[in-house]
């Protein structure tokens, strides 16, 4: 077992040098017959020396992009070169706040629904329609009402994440072993008793499923929303570098924002783990 | 005055005419060990659950202890017979879960000490903190006894509690419950498909003619002394002619149709009039 954890972190390692490996030879600077003396005159009339700027960046400028970065965070030099940290933070903050807005809505709310057979099949034709609309969709109308960017943000975060969760609690609650319940019923265990300590732990599993998925769609729909309202976040990161053609940044920011989804996921497989159990 | 009286009791389910039982009479002692055997179908399940409360019947009355049985209660300890105890909870956390819900005003202290004492009846006492998964069958099981001994209840119903182990578990579990049973002179009501688990445990056997219009068709007294064991219960005559009894029933007379209007079951006391050990020989 631990030799084949070895195994496959070779092969990891050997992929990563050979995609870095053909990404040099492929962004290789074109030193052939092509480049004439006018173009290294006109070249060096615009300042920019002998190299090409065009093409794609090779690995070591991202390499240098990344050592820039995270040398130093946590700069704030006005609207435009802000450190990856504080980007970052503005991010995770949008995040954080629409995802407990939705936790606080979702759960209540499911386990209601869960409960009640009745709830579930009213509420259920809602669910179903609201529940594929893409975040972005509601922007304009988040936009008009709220009339604030940044509340607008953590608005569409806060409704992309409700659904998984919604569904995943109500699931979870309508599907709590009937014997736990009976247990319950037979001890006669009072209704808030039942909740906290039979139904919740029962279906823990499900709902932190559920907010796992949340999570995941928020950091992707994140990104996105930022690049709409603008103004702060990885996502207005990767747009103003986009707008600035510094490519190096923009992979930068790319790189960062899937370790930091990783990093998010990772936690919330930490906290399914938690409360898992086997029967 | 018996202590459980159980008149007419009747279950039909929507849109099935025929009730799948009706015309259910019997009464329980305190103190008295009574399982019910029958056929799967003709609803002891939905028996003992009326009698937990956890289902309603369709007609007839169920009093205990001069009291109308109306929904479940702590007066009542339940068996299951997939032992439903919560994965999430520790051996004894499940069992103080019941001891809490009987005795709130209890502090930490006496709810453990409870919960301790009666899973160490159950021989259980070195498992206290282990979660149900890393149990065998047998053990999670002896976990539910506990958790429904441990709540004292006025009368135990167990719904065919060793229906999923195997014969040797079965065996010694069945001698603690006896154990249990008789030093607590405990009330039980017990679903069984086993004949020999039935003769080992009961005062007297409750046998069901097959559903729909399933009834109690007749009632066994067991006449052997009650300090029968699972060792020597076999050395007496009276025992096959018990099984031999029950064993017929369930394999040919279960299916005959009662008259109607025959309400109260024959009490029969098979062995006890018959003439004992030379026949078994021939």
């Amino acid at each position: 077992m631990k030799n084949e954890h070895g195994k496959s972190l070779l092969l990891s390692v050997v992929l990563f040098a050979l995609f870095i490996g053909v990404w040099f030879v492929a962004t290789q600077p074109k030193e052939s017959a092509q480049q004439s003396a006018a173009q290294d005159e006109y070249a060096a009339l615009m300042g920019k020396g002998a190299t090409k700027s065009g093409g794609f960046p090779p690995p070591q400028e991202i390499g240098k992009a990344i050592v820039t970065h995270l040398s130093d965070p946590f700069k704030d030099n006005g609207p435009n070169d802000k450190g990856i940290a504080i980007q970052l933070g503005h991010s995770l903050g949008r995040v954080g706040m629409g995802f407990a807005l939705a936790i606080l809505v979702a759960l209540p709310l499911g386990f209601t629904i869960g409960m009640s057979p009745l709830l579930h099949r009213a509420l259920d034709p809602f669910i179903q329609v609201l529940k594929p609309i893409s975040p972005l969709a509601w922007m304009p109308l988040a936009l008009y009402t709220i009339k604030d960017s940044d509340l607008s943000g953590i608005f569409v975060i806060f409704i992309c994440s409700v659904w998984p969760m919604l569904i995943n609690t109500a699931f979870g609650v309508a599907n709590v072993r009937k014997d736990w319940l009976n247990v319950a019923r037979t001890l006669e265990v009072r209704r808030l008793r039942k909740a906290l300590t039979v139904i919740l732990p029962a279906a823990a599993p499900t709902i932190l499923t559920g907010m796992r998925i949340s999570m995941g769609i928020a950091w992707l729909v994140i990104v996105a929303a930022e690049m709409l309202v603008g103004g702060t976040g990885v996502g207005y990161f990767v747009w103003n570098e986009w707008n600035n053609l510094a490519l190096p940044n923009v992979i930068f920011a790319i790189l960062v924002i899937g370790v930091v989804g990783m990093a998010l996921d990772r936690c919330f497989a930490g906290l399914q783990k938690l409360v898992s159990y086997t029967e | 005055m018996a202590f459980l009286h159980v008149e007419n009791l009747a279950k039909s389910y929507p849109g099935n005419d025929a009730p799948v039982f009706e015309n259910v009479n019997f009464t329980l002692d305190k103190g008295e060990f009574v399982c019910i055997i029958g056929h799967s179908g003709c609803g002891k399940t939905t028996i003992l659950n009326a009698l937990a409360g956890l289902e309603t019947a369709s007609d007839g009355i169920l009093t205990m202890d001069g009291r109308e049985v109306a929904g479940p209660g702590l007066d009542r300890g339940v068996v299951f017979q997939s032992h439903a105890l919560m994965p999430w909870m520790s051996v004894i956390d499940n069992v103080k879960f019941g001891v809490r819900s009987r005795w709130p005003d209890w502090s930490k202290a006496q709810i453990e000490a409870q919960a301790a004492q009666y899973l160490e009846m159950v021989g259980l006492g070195h498992a206290l903190h282990k979660k149900p998964s890393m149990l065998s069958g047998g053990m999670k099981q002896r976990v539910g006894i506990a958790r429904a001994f441990a709540i004292q209840p006025k009368m135990l119903l167990l719904d065919e509690p060793f229906g999923a182990l195997d014969a040797l578990t079965r065996g010694t579990i069945q001698d603690e419950l006896l154990k249990i049973v008789q030093a607590t002179a405990q009330t039980v009501f017990m679903i069984t498909h086993d004949v020999d688990e039935a003769i080992l445990l009961s005062d007297r056997i409750l046998l069901m003619s097959n559903g729909p219009r399933a009834r109690i068709a007749e009632i066994v007294e067991v006449s052997l002394p009650r300090s029968r064991t699972r060792h020597d219960m076999h050395h007496d005559p009276r025992f096959y002619r018990i099984r031999n009894h029950l064993v017929d029933f369930l394999v040919s007379r279960s299916k005959d149709p009662k008259p109607a209007g025959e309400t109260h079951p024959p009490v029969v006391r098979p062995g006890e009039t018959e003439p004992a050990p030379d026949t078994i020989a021939a």
